[in-house]
């Protein structure tokens, strides 16, 4: 609750600094120091369980459940990786526009919406966060005005979301018409098994194919690679994450609280699109040579690995999701903060980036070791606790061996980039003016080490679900 | 001294850890060399030390256990039984041959050179002691990712794509090796702190199914056969030897091939004892058919290193052919194998680069009378070749010797046709000190020199090991005797 009312408070602030501080750094570090207050005010009421706001949500959003300190790990997870991004990222909105302040306020737009959709408890809450969330990305997607593919990435981006939003509303329709009670709550319509009606059916497969479309899974994932390439790179690196991983969590959270005890009943669905996302976002990220489209690409795949989660739907698929999400967000930030700093984005541009900086080669290494899911990173656990739920729901074990081996493609073209920047000469004379300061490679190391302490102890961020 | 035994196999992997993390530290390239070498003649002596006090201890007798992640019943477990104190040996006793060997070798950026070999061994040193499932996945990657940068980064010209392919190969093995591990995992019972175990008393502990103990059996072997290799998963081994920088090729073809046989003998053999069953004469047969297989191939080899990986290959298939054959004295000569395979084929590695290093050839065509200028070189190679034909009095012979009786025991057909390959090896090892060392000095020879003291010091002790342990075996079969009984009692 903390977090939905003061992002959305500070949000507001940001705005109207915007208009009265002509100053172009001051919005940054108003932004810093807002959110590190709102990270602390939500690690207040996880641990305290109370928020500072006692406001009568009518039940819509679960703010007062035994579920309640799940959703706020989420929340804090997605909070720290915020604030991660904006320190990494914070001096890049600069170079996008001049409206950073107004930048800055749509972030925090955003993660409003992520607060709602971890904690909605009705589809009406779940609608209007999803539209929090997108409305504000459609703007930070065109927001290069001045670039062409910004542009198209920002129509193409608002067009396909309007239109899945619409899919979306349809579903909630005849969700709400087809459950005995009529209702748009969470906890009446997860209807026993048996026979469900065709309303139900038809709303339940729209609702899917909703946030399949939202969260980039295949076949739904056309737009992915255009909107994140087109976008510009300081936004994608947001997309890719924080917004990704939160809408990944409400499309759980819907699947498991409304359907999870009719789950034999979609599980099939799922696991067509699960493999499908595999495969897709796998073999295609395999051919691409620009290091930006490679990640839309390899942040598909890492959906389809986070699907396992909606495939087991058991306990540790909902610590491994959570686990996940930190993992890929920690590790996507960083090397999309490493990939802001290139001039060049095609594969060739990083050759020989060890030789000019070892420190984005060696931090930019570890972070793609974690996507690959080597042993010592956090990516490793995140896949370890995917496959452990998977295996223990004991369906579909082929599907689990695809998965293994899709992994081992994702080896392929994470560990191209590794090559070129350590065992390939660069060319000397591209040499570029990095805008680089120390305070941001002191950053980096610390996101890398984060990383690894992860991969170590991934304890560290389950042990909040176990208070 | 009870609490200083408990912390040996800790010390085998937090000695080579530390000493590589310090590598790195250090921009001076010398000092990383010194301080490689000291850490790893540290790690020997701690090796040494724990051999002669702990004896041949039953698996649970020295170990050391820290809570890791309780609730998902895995703890930092590790502990040595006598295969481990066997292989941890071996590699303990390999690092300072392969620095000593190639001390005069100038690698650029050295200090991370040695930082990753280092790193490397304590990875593998984790591999042989784990004694928790999750921990022997840790450190089974863990042991790759230094290697993989080891060769992309110093190796030949063609080094990235091979070494490519190496990692591709293995962890896509690792991968399904980790399925099988969670499925396992899974089926264990409950402990006080969580509702499975991964550590590997709980794993011996299971009675699997038949249908479970089938498929599993291929997710466990095809990760263990990618690193022994074991015909068809072999390809990818030729390329990175050869490409590979010598001292890596040491490592992996002495060491870390090993970790595939050592990881049937400890994680499969005893887990799913009715899979191997099964499985055995489909096994064997592959292994069998690698063994020839690899052999002609090596007989048509005129590169000095593709030669020598190939007859790896094929001593490496009669080693899990003669675990397969699930006999006392076939998995007893193994355990010795292992050992012996490992010393000698170093040594070949080292002759090889001392050949490549003067000459800056590789091609048996092109070389020719070493022995002229050689006089101790080739009487050394001569040693260690006649222990690679496995020849009487050699260290080679003992293992041999009993892994084709345990084969015979079992079929009597496979070890008669396992049998030409040690006609072929003849073949090929003999063709090879022939027109190498032998005949007339040429052009590309002529230059060659007599080798240099520390190099004549490693290839004496090498030769002393062969001897010793091909005259007086008796000390390793102690070692390991209590392994090997209960290895066969468990695949029984």
């Amino acid at each position: 609750m903390n977090e939905i009312i003061l992002t959305a408070v500070w949000g507001i602030v940001m705005m109207l600094s915007g208009a009265f501080i002509k100053n172009k750094s001051i919005p940054k570090y108003l932004a810093i120091g807002g959110l590190v207050v709102i990270l602390i005010a939500n690690c207040v009421e996880l641990y305290y369980r109370e928020s500072f706001f006692s406001i009568d949500v009518k039940n819509m959003l679960n703010v007062n459940g035994s579920e309640t300190p799940y959703y706020l790990t989420f929340i804090t997870v997605m909070l720290f990786s915020t604030l991660l991004y904006f320190l990494l990222n914070g001096r890049d909105f600069e170079k996008v526009g001049s409206n950073v302040a107004e930048y800055f306020a749509l972030i925090f737009f955003i993660l409003c919406g992520v607060g709602i959709v971890a904690t909605f408890n009705t589809l009406l809450m779940l609608f209007i966060g999803i539209e929090i969330i997108s409305i504000p990305l459609y703007i930070l997607t065109g927001s290069d005005k001045r670039n062409l593919k910004s542009n198209e990435a920002g129509l193409k981006y608002f067009l396909m979301g309007a239109f899945s939003t619409g899919i979306m509303l349809m579903g909630i329709a005849f969700i709400y018409g087809g459950t005995d009670s009529a209702s748009f709550f969470l906890d009446k319509i997860n209807i026993g098994a048996g026979k469900m009606s065709p309303l139900l059916v038809t709303g339940l497969v729209l609702l899917l194919i909703s946030m399949a479309f939202k969260v980039s899974a295949a076949p739904f994932h056309f737009w992915t690679p255009d909107v994140y390439d087109g976008a510009p790179t300081v936004f994608t690196s947001f997309m890719a994450t924080i917004v990704k991983a939160a809408v990944f969590f409400a499309f759980f959270r819907l699947f498991e609280n409304a359907f999870g005890t009719i789950q034999p009943q979609w599980q099939k669905l799922i696991v067509i699109i699960t493999a499908a996302t595999l495969l897709i976002g796998n073999l295609t990220a395999v051919f691409q040579q620009s290091v930006k489209r490679m990640l839309a690409y390899s942040s598909i795949a890492q959906a389809g690995f986070m699907l396992f989660a909606l495939f087991a739907l058991n306990n540790k698929a909902k610590e491994g999701l959570v686990l996940y999400t930190a993992a890929y967000s920690l590790a996507t930030i960083g090397i999309f903060a490493v990939l802001i700093k290139m001039n060049d984005y095609t594969i060739d541009g990083f050759n020989g980036l060890a030789k000019k900086q070892p420190v984005l080669a060696l931090t930019a290494t570890i972070f793609l070791l974690s996507l690959t899911g080597i042993p010592l990173t956090a990516g490793f656990y995140a896949k370890f606790y995917m496959l452990l739920a998977a295996v223990k729901n004991g369906h579909s074990m082929w599907l689990v061996i695809l998965a293994v081996l899709c992994a081992a493609i994702s080896a392929y073209y994470y560990f191209r980039v590794i090559q070129a920047m350590y065992f390939k000469d660069g060319n000397e004379t591209t040499a570029q003016d990095w805008d680089i300061t120390p305070a941001f490679k002191t950053l980096l190391v610390l996101t890398a080490a984060l990383v690894i302490l992860l991969g170590i102890f991934p304890t560290i961020v389950i042990d909040w679900l176990y208070y | 001294m009870q609490n200083l035994g408990l912390r040996f196999p800790e010390l085998l992997i937090w000695s080579p850890l530390i000493a590589g993390l310090l590598c790195f530290i250090l921009k001076n390239d010398k000092s990383a060399k010194a301080v490689a070498l000291f850490s790893s003649i540290v790690t020997l002596v701690i090796s040494f030390a724990s051999v002669m006090y702990a004896g041949d201890k039953e698996l649970s007798g020295l170990k050391d256990a820290y809570v890791w992640m309780p609730y998902l019943g895995t703890s930092f477990n590790i502990g040595l039984d006598g295969m481990g104190h066997l292989l941890t040996f071996l590699t303990a006793f390999s690092f300072p041959l392969i620095f000593v060997a190639t001390y005069k070798n100038n690698y650029k950026n050295a200090s991370s050179f040695y930082g990753l070999m280092l790193l490397t061994q304590a990875g593998l040193m984790g591999v042989f002691t784990a004694m928790d499932a999750l921990v022997f996945y840790f450190f089974w990657e863990l042991a790759l990712i230094p290697v993989y940068f080891l060769c992309s980064r110093w190796g030949g010209e063609r080094r990235i794509q091979a070494t490519f392919k190496f990692f591709v190969y293995t962890f896509t093995g690792s991968l399904l090796m980790l399925v099988g591990i969670i499925y396992v995992y899974l089926q264990t019972p409950a402990t006080p702190f969580s509702e499975h175990s991964f550590s590997i008393s709980a794993f011996y502990g299971l009675h699997l199914s038949f249908q479970e103990q089938h498929w599993l059996f291929w997710l466990f072997f095809i990760a263990f056969a990618i690193k022994m290799p074991i015909f068809p998963f072999h390809t990818w081994q030729p390329d990175t030897y050869e490409q590979s920088p010598t001292a890596v090729t040491m490592v992996l073809s002495g060491i870390m091939v090993k970790m595939g046989v050592f990881a049937v003998l400890r994680w499969l053999i005893p887990i799913l004892p009715e899979g191997v069953h099964k499985f055995e004469t489909v096994v064997i047969g592959l292994s069998v058919f690698g063994m020839i297989y690899a052999s002609l191939i090596a007989i048509k080899q005129d590169d000095l290193k593709r030669l020598v990986a190939y007859s790896s290959i094929a001593h490496i298939g009669l080693m899990c052919a003669a675990i397969f054959s699930n006999t006392q004295i076939g998995v007893q000569g193994v355990m010795i194998q292992m050992f012996s395979h490992g010393i000698n084929i170093i040594g070949l590695w080292i002759v090889v680069d001392l050949i490549e290093k003067q000459t800056g050839v590789r091609k048996i065509s092109q070389l020719g009378g070493v022995a002229h200028n050689a006089p101790v070189l080739t009487i050394m190679l001569v040693v260690i070749a006649l222990a690679n034909i496995a020849l009487p009095l050699t260290n080679a012979f003992v293992g041999e010797f009993m892994m084709f009786n345990g084969l015979f025991k079992m079929n009597a057909w496979y070890a008669a046709i396992a049998g030409i390959s040690i006609i072929l090896a003849a073949v090929y090892t003999l063709n090879m000190v022939q027109k190498v060392f032998y005949g007339e000095t040429n052009s590309v020879t002529a230059g060659i020199k007599e080798i240099a003291l520390n190099e004549k010091i490693i290839l004496a002790v090498i030769v002393v090991v062969i001897f010793l342990v091909g005259v007086f075996p008796q000390p390793v079969f102690n070692l390991t005797k209590e392994t090997v009984t209960f290895l066969i009692g468990k695949g029984r």
